[in-house]
């Protein structure tokens, strides 16, 4: 199950990255959400993998490592948070600069 | 007490002239107010100081790294005070007359009232650290002075090249500072005083004493660093008088008297210090023969004692310490005036050049003499002070105990400079009041002075009188208490022999004083030839090459900015991740063993297809991603399915969390996707998706061995204190929520905050968004009213029953959150999606109406819930956010458990309620068929 995950970690990043590096805002947006599920689970994943070990006293005996969890929790919080920003921010520069390049300059398509 | 209201006085009284702009007496009388204060503050302490006393003040301020606020003051430190504060009274009121009413006069009181608190600092700091940044101040001071007309070119360059040098001195010296605390130890002078040994045995103390002096002199204007003063004068001719002939440029010189004890007396010392120190005073005097300019003159003159006194210094004998302490007094009482009276005829005359102003005796008789005491104290006339400095200063060059030809050299330079200085001292006064008549002056005929002008002059003069005809005194009791205070630490109080001033009667020293006399009256009657020499020179100008090289140094920086920065998102992405691969790359490399030695978790069909049908989804919104929507449905899946990953690998409270937030990202993204375009154009340079892919791949890899790496290697955690401390110490037996709002609390209150942030910059952003680039608005109205109803029926009956069963749910997942999975976040988010789902089902007027509370005050509550909670704790004297929890017993319910943690989630709750509410209808508002409307918030 290891070598799955780690996988699947490892394709989510490469899509995350190549989506972030596309001249695109809206593809850098899906990239970044890729990007953050990546490293949220990269994050959790430090903890181990544990089954039906959820970390809640007296449910069970063995319990898997809270402190990974709690980091992860927040960070998917925040990671919600900078993911609306950015669509924020990209919203306000495609109507503002009438084109959705990152770089607020379309120099290869006409302005939207 | 006193030392702190010292260097805090006149930041006091700044504001007053800035206020009293349009009342020139008055602004001058409120800035006239500090020095005085100051004088009357310190005058209690001055016969306790000079006679040996060291008072020092500290106040302690970061104790665990050694900082406190600490003053000192000794008989050094006070000397520099009185000089600071008395010489300051004059100027103010020099100054006064020179702006002549004019408005500028209060901006120029509140720059030199900034420049005499950090002058003050520097003088009676005992921390280095402190006394740099005071250094630093007077070099931003002095920097804004030589700017003061700003519309000038010549001020503006000046003030650059003054900045430039004394800031990179300033540089030097912190690290001399540094290197000097690393060695010693301590920062304090008086720590640093006892270090003598210790310093000049240490492997560092030629670097140290380097870069100590690359600081001082460069602020003392030393050569080569001298260049900044001549252009300096652009400045106000007080700021000239103040600034740069008595008391800023002597900080240098206050500097090496202050460290005088630790590095005098090493040879180093000698021979850093005495070539610098001849060949400033030798070129200084030498171009100010030359100067047309009368405060260029000047300005060279002042170069020339400078490198006087720091030439006495580098002695390194006690009696030459006192010559320069003696001569560092005279030097401020007879160039202060000088630059006044140059000043003023300047203001009179409309010009500074000496080869127009000639013959002004006639004119201004009263000035020619009350400027004639200074001028002769400069060249060193019998009975003024400057004849004693001058003498004593021949004295010591013989006294100097060296070998072969420099025991004859530096007595004949000595000798030399002193005549140079007397042929510059005649020409300024013989040029400016007599040498016929005056040329073509810009003002004709000459306005009368004003009277008030004499008074500083005739202070400084009967000062300079009265110092010529009681040497002895001023030696015993000023003097002298500056060489033993700068010679001694504050503990070991050393009686020294007062300085013997019988050597002055010898007769071959009035010989020698003739010679320079006569050599000085030679050079100036040969003024003729030696201008027409000085003509033929190539005129090299100091600002010219620093500007060339000034303009250099930008565009070379320029062009290796642009090289890497070209305003290009994808390139600075790419040299991250780049930067990102090749850091990690090296580590992984010496990865010998890919497995590690954990027995590996059997492969479940189930969860195997999960992770093959996730990284189909993923790999599809990489591929399909120019099909925007189609791309936003695979990526909203493939959140879901790291939901179900999160429940299968024991992390419910994650699933809870990743399951809202998951429908709240694709709602937004879906908003936002409303008015992007549908499709991404097709990429034109397809090398770039080539370079990319492989790139995204490179660091897939990476991630995948790394975590593989990893998981497969048995962990040493910390995990198990928060597992066996949960109940006893939290309360609450879900680990995960008692570390969020328990253990890690304050971790969770910066995270809240930052969610708060990003909601109210999502507020911001949307705020006055105009939709320019979209359809016309009544085009999409009709649109919608004729083929669509905006808010189905169906949902809009379904959504209102369910929301408060979906409050009900996050009420109880709230409350139960400290034991099972739930807490604060989940609710929030739950709540949140439960009522985004009003508005979008019934549309956002509707469900802004029966909104009871606007989400800014909501997010304001959560954030002040929460920090409250944590600030409650100190009320009962434990730690910021410490949780205190209890059972209690009631009838029907049962026992049951209060806790302040549940407070602090209900902080937590409330705050991501407003910021998702606040992101998702704000978003939406843009939505709306009536445009932006009234804003949400």
């Amino acid at each position: 199950m290891e070598f799955m995950v780690a996988i699947l970690l490892g394709v989510l990043t490469a899509c995350g990255v190549y989506l972030v590096l596309r001249p695109r805002t809206f593809s850098a947006v899906l990239g970044l959400t890729l990007l953050s599920h990546a490293v949220n689970l990269f994050l959790f994943s430090m903890g181990r993998l544990h089954s039906h070990t959820p970390a809640v006293i007296g449910a069970v005996d063995q319990h898997a490592d809270p402190l990974p969890q709690a980091l992860v929790l927040t960070a998917i919080v925040i990671s919600f948070a900078m993911t609306a920003f950015v669509v924020a921010l990209a919203l306000r520069s495609a109507l503002e600069l009438r084109n959705d390049h990152v770089d607020g300059v379309d120099k290869e398509e006409d302005p939207i | 007490m006193t030392l702190l209201l010292l260097v805090l006085l006149p930041l006091f009284v700044l504001p007053a002239p800035l206020l009293l702009r349009s009342r020139p007496v008055l602004a001058t009388i409120a800035t006239l107010i500090a020095p005085i204060v100051i004088v009357a503050l310190i005058f209690p302490w001055v016969i306790p100081v000079f006679s040996g006393q060291t008072l020092i003040s500290t106040f302690e301020w970061i104790p665990s790294l050694g900082l406190s606020i600490a003053f000192r003051l000794d008989a050094l430190a006070m000397l520099f005070v009185l000089l600071i504060s008395v010489i300051g009274i004059t100027v103010i009121f020099y100054a006064y007359l020179y702006f002549a009413g004019k408005p500028e006069a209060s901006r120029f009181y509140a720059m030199i009232l900034a420049f005499m608190a950090a002058m003050l600092g520097i003088v009676t700091s005992e921390n280095l650290l402190f006394l740099l940044i005071f250094w630093e101040l007077t070099s931003l001071i002095s920097f804004l002075l030589i700017g003061f007309y700003g519309h000038k070119q010549a001020s503006r360059r000046g003030a650059r090249l003054s900045l430039f040098i004394t800031g990179g001195g300033g540089l030097a010296l912190l690290s001399a500072i540094l290197l000097i605390g690393k060695v010693v130890g301590s920062l304090q002078i008086s720590d640093i005083l006892q270090s003598r040994d210790l310093l000049q045995q240490h492997a560092y103390f030629p670097w140290i004493l380097a870069l100590f002096l690359l600081g001082v002199f460069s602020k003392s204007a030393q050569f080569p660093f001298h260049l900044w003063l001549p252009h300096a004068m652009s400045a106000p001719t007080p700021v000239s008088a103040y600034l740069h002939s008595a008391t800023m440029v002597k900080a240098g010189i206050f500097l090496m008297m202050r460290l005088y004890p630790v590095f005098s007396g090493s040879d180093l010392w000698f021979y850093y210090v005495v070539p610098i120190g001849f060949i400033t005073l030798l070129v200084g005097a030498f171009v100010a023969i030359f100067m047309h300019d009368i405060k260029g003159l000047l300005a060279y003159s002042t170069i020339s004692h400078l490198g006087l006194i720091t030439l006495l210094l580098g002695y390194g004998s006690t009696a030459a310490l006192s010559v320069a302490v003696f001569h560092l007094i005279n030097h401020a009482l007879f160039k202060a005036p000088l630059f006044m009276m140059a000043g003023t005829i300047d203001k009179a005359t409309g010009t500074r050049d000496l080869r127009q102003i000639n013959g002004l005796f006639h004119f201004y008789p009263m000035l020619a003499l009350l400027s004639f005491i200074p001028i002769a104290s400069m060249a060193g006339l019998p009975y003024l002070n400057g004849y004693m400095s001058k003498k004593l200063f021949i004295v010591e060059s013989l006294a100097v105990h060296q070998d072969g030809m420099l025991a004859v050299i530096i007595p004949v330079l000595a000798v030399l400079a002193a005549a140079i200085s007397v042929g510059y001292a005649i020409r300024l006064f013989h040029n400016t009041f007599f040498n016929g008549k005056p040329r073509e002056l810009p003002h004709w005929p000459l306005p009368p002075l004003n009277r008030l002008i004499y008074l500083p002059l005739v202070f400084f003069a009967s000062l300079c009188v009265l110092i010529g005809l009681w040497p002895e005194w001023v030696v015993s009791v000023v003097v002298d208490p500056v060489v033993v205070s700068s010679q001694a630490s504050s503990l070991y109080f050393i009686e020294l022999p007062p300085y013997d001033l019988s050597v002055l009667d010898s007769g071959w020293l009035t010989w020698i004083s003739l010679l320079t006399f006569a050599g000085g009256a030679a050079l100036y009657s040969a003024r003729k030839v030696l201008f027409a020499w000085h003509d033929s020179l190539p005129t090299v100008d100091a600002k010219e090459i620093f500007e060339t090289g000034m303009l250099w140094l930008i565009s070379r920086a320029q062009e290796a900015v642009h090289l890497v920065e070209n305003g290009s998102l994808q390139r600075y992405l790419i040299y991250i991740f780049i930067a990102a691969l090749l850091l990690t790359a090296w580590p992984l490399m010496q990865l010998r063993q890919w497995q590690g030695d954990l027995a590996l978790m059997p492969i479940d069909p189930m969860s195997a297809g999960a992770i093959v049908l996730m990284m189909v989804m993923a790999v599809s919104v990489a591929v399909l991603h120019r099909q925007r929507l189609i791309a936003l449905l695979f990526t909203g899946a493939t959140g879901l399915l790291i939901t179900v990953g999160f429940a299968r690998f024991s992390a419910p409270d994650l699933a809870l969390t990743q399951f809202s937030v998951e429908v709240m990202a694709i709602f937004i993204m879906m908003l936002a996707l409303s008015f992007l375009p549908q499709t991404s154009p097709e990429e034109k340079k397809r090398y770039r998706i080539r370079r990319d892919a492989v790139i995204a791949s490179i660091a897939g890899v990476g991630i995948a061995v790394l975590s593989f790496a990893v998981m497969t290697r048995p962990q040493q955690t910390i995990s198990s204190f928060f597992l066996e401390n949960s109940v006893s110490g939290g309360g609450g037996t879900n680990v995960v929520n008692v570390i969020l709002v328990d253990f890690r609390g304050f971790d969770t209150f910066g995270e809240i905050t930052v969610l708060a942030i990003a909601a109210l910059a999502v507020f911001a952003l949307t705020r006055n968004l105009r939709l320019k680039g979209r359809v016309s608005e009544s085009v999409q109205a009709e649109a919608w009213h004729g083929y669509a109803q905006p808010y189905p029926l169906i949902l809009r009956t379904l959504a209102r029953p369910l929301l408060p069963m979906a409050l009900l749910v996050s009420a109880y997942i709230f409350l139960r959150g400290h034991n099972l999975p739930g807490g604060g976040f989940i609710a929030g988010l739950i709540t949140a999606a439960a009522l985004s789902l009003q508005y979008v089902a019934c549309g956002i007027r509707w469900a802004q109406v029966r909104m009871l509370t606007q989400f800014r005050p909501l997010i304001g509550l959560g954030l002040l819930i929460a920090g409250l909670t944590g600030l409650g704790s100190l009320l009962f004297d434990h730690p910021f956010l410490t949780s205190w929890f209890s059972y209690f017993y009631l009838p029907v319910i049962g026992k049951f458990e209060l806790a302040t943690a549940l407070l602090f989630d209900l902080g937590v709750y409330a705050t991501v309620v407003g910021a998702t509410l606040l992101i998702l209808s704000n978003l939406g508002r843009l939505m709306t068929i009536h445009g932006p409307g009234k804003e949400i918030g």
